[in-house]
């Protein structure tokens, strides 16, 4: 399946804005997108555990993903 | 996002343009409420030791319109009765100026202070928002976990 990557702030900086287009297996989680993101240049600003969304919703790593899901790696947020 | 007045009684959004703390007030303004709460967030000009210029608010767009809505609809369901109008704004903003904007009412005064508190405190744990400071020596930085806090946690250095 193919999926659209978002990164945004220190993220964005680090990797690129995107949005990133990533192939993956059939069956892949969210948390296989960060583990695919990983091998990229700048990954070393990710967290251990960054925190997803899904399709614009907040998402656990083990979410499944299908095919044309928007998958974005949030920073800790600072809004206010 | 929309440009129109506030007019909903129960409305989150992201803006581009000046907060008006007057305008939300009014939005939410009703023959049975007696009690309207407000609070206004505004860009400080200092934070963690540093003289703050200025600040980038960028978000993620969609999701971020969609939680403040939720986060608007969530405090009419906890709190029944609530008309509540919440504005965050994204771009760069001045020191002094309204980066984010909340006002309820209600025919007393404790869910008003409640729903107003609860919508902050939800604002600044979910919503996908973040913030590049400005400073005085040219250079800009992201507000992140070393001086914001945890993600999720009500955070003391970096925001009003």
């Amino acid at each position: 399946m193919r999926v659209s990557v978002l990164l945004f702030a220190s993220y964005a900086d680090a990797l690129g804005p995107g949005p990133l287009p990533l192939e993956l297996p059939a069956g892949a989680t969210a948390a296989d997108v960060v583990t695919a993101l990983r091998a990229r240049p700048g990954a070393v600003a990710l967290p251990p555990a960054p925190m997803l969304a899904v399709n614009a919703r907040w998402a656990a790593p083990a979410t499944a993903l299908a095919d044309g899901d928007e998958v974005a790696l949030l920073p800790p947020v600072a809004g206010g | 996002m929309s440009r129109v007045a506030v007019s909903a009684a129960v409305s989150g959004r992201l803006v581009r343009t000046p907060i008006s703390g007057a305008a939300l007030l009014d939005a939410v303004a009703h023959e049975t409420a007696g009690a309207q709460t407000a609070f206004l967030g505004a860009v400080r000009d200092h934070n963690a030791g540093r003289a703050v210029t200025g600040i980038d608010y960028a978000a993620y767009e969609p999701m971020a319109d969609a939680e403040l809505a939720a986060i608007a609809a969530e405090a009419a369901e906890r709190w029944p009765g609530v008309r509540i109008a919440i504005e965050h704004r994204i771009g760069t903003l001045a020191v002094g100026e309204i980066s984010v904007g909340i006002a309820v009412a209600h025919a007393h005064r404790a869910p008003a202070f409640d729903a107003c508190r609860f919508a902050i405190e939800a604002i600044k744990a979910r919503v996908p928002i973040w913030k590049r400071e400005h400073y005085v020596d040219g250079t800009r930085a992201w507000v992140d976990a070393s001086t914001a806090g945890a993600a999720g946690a009500p955070t003391t250095g970096a925001t009003p």
